[in-house]
């Protein structure tokens, strides 16, 4: 499986939403794209799935073009919030409407996981509250086995124990049956030990896409006594800044060198790991433009 | 093995550190089945590229090697591998820092002898 975004740009009503991004993905791989809220996830997602098409640039999908290209679309299931307000049929048959476009679907699996997640076969979709609907298309997602199988923020409603359920499903579904897996978010903490990669989103653009325990040791702190602090990281990015007393704890976003490593020797600093959640919310709280 | 991973530390160095105190501790012993990536993923919830990032820095090692078609196995050696490389640790981040902060509270050769001898007892206490 390869995904690839060229250049690609999305105005709506003068507003631009994304601007000029390209990335590559290459599957079976379990792929975290992040992004605060606005940051344009969702529309980045389906511009993918071919429901909006990109106002310039190409998206493919194993070099074809996505857009009214029923084949590439096939492959693809793009699970996100829906309203279902109006869908009197039941769950079961719901499930089952589904699947007909679904070649891979496989329905011993999704009546498992259905039971799991206590979702009543016999309930009209419509009656479901919030946390069951959600389950519902996590189980149309992972049954589903498309080759690129997308999650944008689809635990939304779904308690704890169900979202443990479900992290650990998509794990568990990905080794038996490997294959690109996108799992959007905003809640990094619960579920970034699920990524190999990461796709980050900040005002429409691409910040980063990267492994992300490459990502991830970019950034670390350093603490100690105030000038030493100041010494170290005088030519460095500062992404976050703490105090208490004459101590000074900064974090730093770059490479660490051994040259690095000797100054804090000298220095006598300390240097931590930071956690993504961490990295990612000081990385993308500056200058939040973006109100869409 | 632990039951849950810090934030602290990279969560491949801990799958690794976790492999090496098993062995180090004997609960895993030499020429027998590692645990596999699969059972790691489901017991951690971790993505199995970062557990296989782990697993093969301990192949790299000579800690562990693959059987084909059965799983990891615990290298002939690798105990007595892992304590000589953890005593050097040991003395880097625990001898060395103790020794600093002995000094810095002017306590004498003797003094520090006997409070690392007499383990679980509090010198101060009345």
């Amino acid at each position: 499986m390869n995904i690839n975004f060229d250049h690609v740009s999305f105005t709506r009503k003068q507003k631009t939403i994304l601007h000029d991004i390209s990335f590559q993905l290459e599957g079976p791989k379990i792929v975290g794209l992040l992004g605060r809220n606005g940051a344009g996830k969702t529309t980045l997602l389906s511009i993918l799935t071919a429901f909006q098409k990109a106002s310039s640039g190409t998206v493919t999908l194993n070099n074809e073009n996505t857009f009214e290209n029923e084949h590439a679309v096939e492959q693809m299931i793009f699970v996100r919030d829906q309203n279902f307000e109006y869908e009197t049929e039941k769950v079961s048959d719901y499930l089952e409407t589904y699947a007909k476009f679904r070649p891979n679907f496989d329905h011993d699996y999704a009546k498992r996981l259905l039971k799991q997640f206590r979702v009543s076969n016999d309930l009209e979709v419509a009656k479901l509250s919030k946390g069951m609907a959600s389950a519902m298309q996590v189980v149309i997602g992972l049954a589903s086995r498309a080759p690129v199988t997308i999650f944008d923020e689809a635990y939304l409603g779904m308690d704890a124990p169900a979202r443990d359920l479900f992290y650990k499903e998509v794990l568990n579904d990905f080794m038996e049956h490997p294959r690109l897996i996108i799992l959007s978010t905003h809640l990094i903490s619960e579920m970034e030990t699920l990524f190999e990669e990461v796709l980050i989103i900040k005002n429409g653009r691409l910040f980063t896409h990267e492994d992300k325990e490459v990502f991830q040791q970019r950034g670390y702190r350093i603490t100690g006594e105030e000038q030493s602090v100041n010494e170290f990281s005088k030519d460095k990015t500062i992404v976050a800044t703490q105090q208490l007393g004459p101590t000074k704890s900064v974090m730093i976003y770059g490479s660490f060198t051994d040259d690095d490593q000797r100054c804090l020797t000298d220095l006598n600093l300390e240097r931590s790991f930071v956690s993504l959640q961490d990295l990612f919310i000081h990385l993308t709280e500056e200058e939040n433009e973006d109100d869409e | 093995m632990r039951p849950t991973l810090d934030d602290t530390r990279p969560i491949y160095l801990q799958i690794r550190e976790m492999i090496e105190d098993e062995i180090i501790e004997g609960r895993l012993l030499e020429e027998t089945q590692a645990p596999s990536t699969n059972q790691l993923v489901a017991f951690y919830k971790i993505n199995p590229a970062t557990i296989l990032k782990g697993i093969n820095q301990l192949v790299d090692a000579g800690i562990l090697y693959k059987k084909r078609g059965v799983g990891m196995f615990v290298a002939a050696g690798s105990k007595q591998q892992l304590l000589a490389k953890r005593k050097e640790h040991f003395l880097r981040e625990y001898v060395e820092p103790m020794h600093k902060e002995a000094e810095r509270l002017s306590i004498s050769e003797d003094e520090l002898h006997s409070l690392v001898f007499k383990r679980g007892g509090n010198p101060n206490e009345h």
